[in-house]
């Protein structure tokens, strides 16, 4: 397991290079020149052209790449332009934000839809099937705004159950759990469908193999067979599904934390990006980048624990 | 494998007795796209306490789908159990419940597969694969029934069980993993084991071992069995009775001794005929021309008819029943009983 962990954090030493790289191009590329941000509307040329030698942004990109790596090596993100925070602090916050909602919705969203397709798979071509499938196919087929605007105006506007901006505070206290239900249901609709027909047609699959006729052989109960015997071989592929959607629903937290005010990392990119923030941009990026590269990790020592084949290679 | 029979069973029990189990105009059929398959078209046989009673015919002639509907487990739909009696122990076992059903699956009779390598959850530990069974039917502890299942190991022969007990299926191999079904089926001392082409999927040296331990087993337990095969050398060596299925029916059923000393049929000659002998000079086989006919599209008259050298035309007007042609020896064909040139 130890040496598992290891092997994969050694391979996602280039993927992070290569967001460092990208991440640097594309706020080189992007219009907007950053000296002209720090130095304000109403500096002069002379006052720019000073800040821009500053900044080192005189410099050859390769040279500005070099400096930037150099320094996010040794932890440091650089200051933000725009109010000369730490990049590192204020990403630290924000990053603890984006876990709370990802946790809640993943809590939420991958039962539900682990159970409305095992549900769906055991009717199949019942009532129940239908109405789980059509239910996901609205789930994939919404976008996230949209869900989000829905349940914003109903819920939290109109019928005031429950707050709609921002963060509560912590995830165990009451309000930290009100605030978080709005964005957690909405980024986790558009998780639920996806994995409710993964593990439909997975234990449907799964129902078909002969070690089921085996557990049936046994005299073992249905439900016994379906949850002891099927889910857990249908689960693979579910989890699969699951490491591959994360940069989806990463994609969907930047959404949703726009539409709700939640104080996360997509909300900081987006803002940061629409400033024309750098340092603070790029460190979000990097931080999305990291959130993938963790949850990809969990996905993958969560095989060696729900299949005892992948941990004898 | 060999042919010849070296030590025969006793034979000379006839159907005195209540019989253990009783399959009685047995009709399974499956409703397709394709038509209505008759897989299984009324078939009967009995096999009594303690005895193996073999199953033999070609792929496709309902051997299998008639052990699946004795379990129950035909899948509905398409499969369909739609008339027959099966008795168990005097007890009707059609028009019970599935639950009832699934108290007697693994406890009363059981089943072993063809396919070792994935008959067995790949993610659960053999020990625990075992222990299910005896929990469900013993009512056993965890620690009781991991004991039982270390035992069970034990008893089919795997060495160190108290290790293996531990192991997942993939750390095995195919021999080893019939021999966990075996210990599997038998955990709860059921008093029917149903084997459906155990060994058809395993090297000749292992077939042997799994056949000797299977026999071996029922000696020590009492188990009856019945055997599905398409291997007459399997059959010689540990049948006490034989049923020749063709096309979803019964055509020969008669004890081991006569199904090779004395076949009536021209099904079971052929299949005789296509076995290799070491004492034969023959440089071809002998084989049945044509293949089972389709069971959505069944030949009129005796089903055997298109394929049978000897075939008349009351063969392909009128579908033979079955006919006892001596004590325990039935037959269904029209020129039965036949005189045999040779042999």
């Amino acid at each position: 397991m130890g040496q598992q962990i290891a092997y994969r954090l050694l391979l996602s030493v280039p993927v992070l290079l290569g967001v460092l790289v990208f991440g640097f191009l594309l706020l080189k590329l992007a219009p907007g020149d950053p000296a002209m941000v720090v130095a304000g509307p109403s500096a002069t040329p002379d006052v720019v052209e000073q800040i821009r030698k500053e900044m080192g942004l005189d410099q050859p990109t390769l040279v500005q790449f070099w400096r930037y790596i150099s320094r996010v090596a040794q932890g440091d993100l650089g200051r933000s332009m725009i109010n000369n925070t730490s990049v590192a602090e204020e990403l630290a916050l924000a990053m603890v934000a984006t876990a709370e909602l990802m946790i809640a919705c993943l809590a939420w969203a991958v039962p539900a839809g682990i159970a409305m397709g095992t549900i769906a798979a055991v009717f199949q071509r019942g009532l129940i099937d239908r109405v789980v499938m059509a239910f996901s196919v609205a789930g994939v087929s919404m976008p996230v705004f949209f869900i989000g605007l829905l349940l914003m105006q109903y819920l939290g506007y109109k019928w005031q159950l429950l707050p709609f901006l921002g963060r509560g505070g912590p995830l165990w206290t009451l309000e930290g759990l009100r605030h978080i239900t709005l964005p957690a249901m909405t980024l986790g609709f558009i998780f639920v469908g996806p994995v409710a027909r993964m593990t439909r047609a997975s234990v449907l699959d799964v129902l078909k193999a002969d070690f089921i006729r085996t557990a049936r052989a046994k005299g073992l109960r249905e439900k016994t067979v379906i949850i002891r015997h099927a889910l857990r071989n249908a689960l693979i592929p579910v989890v699969t599904l699951v490491g591959l959607q994360a940069g989806y629903l990463l994609g969907g937290a930047v959404v949703t934390e726009s539409i709700y005010s939640w104080p996360g990392v997509g909300r900081l990119a987006v803002g940061a990006i629409l400033a024309s923030d750098m340092p603070l941009a790029q460190g979000a990026i990097l931080s999305l980048a990291i959130a993938f590269l963790v949850i990809n990790l969990i996905v993958d020592l969560l095989y060696g624990l729900l299949d005892p084949r992948v941990q004898h290679r | 494998m060999s042919v010849l029979v070296q030590e025969k069973p006793d034979t000379s029990v006839q159907a005195t007795a209540t019989p253990l189990l009783s399959v009685d105009g047995l009709k399974t059929y499956f409703k397709t796209s394709g038509g209505l398959f008759k897989a299984v078209d009324g078939v009967s046989f009995s096999v009594e306490a303690g005895k193996t009673l073999a199953i033999v015919g070609e792929s496709g002639c309902g051997k299998s789908v008639t052990a699946m509907s004795i379990m129950r487990l035909v899948p509905e739909p398409p499969g369909e159990t739609v008339a027959g009696s099966i008795r168990y122990a005097g007890d009707e076992l059609i028009g019970k419940s599935r639950r009832e059903i699934e108290d007697l699956r693994g406890a009363e009779i059981s089943m072993i597969f063809q396919e070792p390598m994935t008959s067995l959850n790949p993610v659960a530990r053999v020990g625990a694969q075992i222990a299910e069974g005896l929990k469900r039917h013993k009512g056993m502890t965890d620690a009781q029934a991991r004991e039982r299942a270390i035992e069970m190991l034990r008893l089919v022969r795997i060495p160190s069980p108290e290790t293996r007990v531990d192991e997942f299926p993939h750390q095995m191999s195919g021999g080893m993993r019939q021999r966990v079904m075996i210990a599997i089926a038998l955990a709860c001392d059921p008093k029917l084991l149903i084997a459906d082409e155990p060994t058809t999927a395993l090297d000749v040296t292992i077939q042997a071992q799994i056949l000797e331990l299977l026999r071996s087993l029922q000696d020590k337990l009492k188990t009856a069995i019945i055997l599905i095969t398409h291997d007459l050398g399997v059959v010689a060596e540990n049948a006490h009775r034989v049923v020749v299925m063709y096309a979803g029916r019964v055509v020969e059923t008669a004890p081991v001794d006569a199904i090779f000393s004395d076949a009536q049929h021209p099904y079971t000659l052929g299949l005789l005929a296509s076995v290799p002998r070491f004492d034969d000079d023959a440089e071809r086989l002998l084989t049945i021309p044509g293949s089972v006919p389709h069971p959505a599209h069944m030949p009129a008259g005796c089903r055997f008819s298109p394929r049978c050298t000897l075939a008349t035309s009351k063969c392909t007007a009128e579908e033979p029943p079955l006919r006892s042609v001596a004590s325990g020896h039935e037959v269904a064909c029209w020129l039965a009983p036949i005189e045999k040139h040779g042999s």
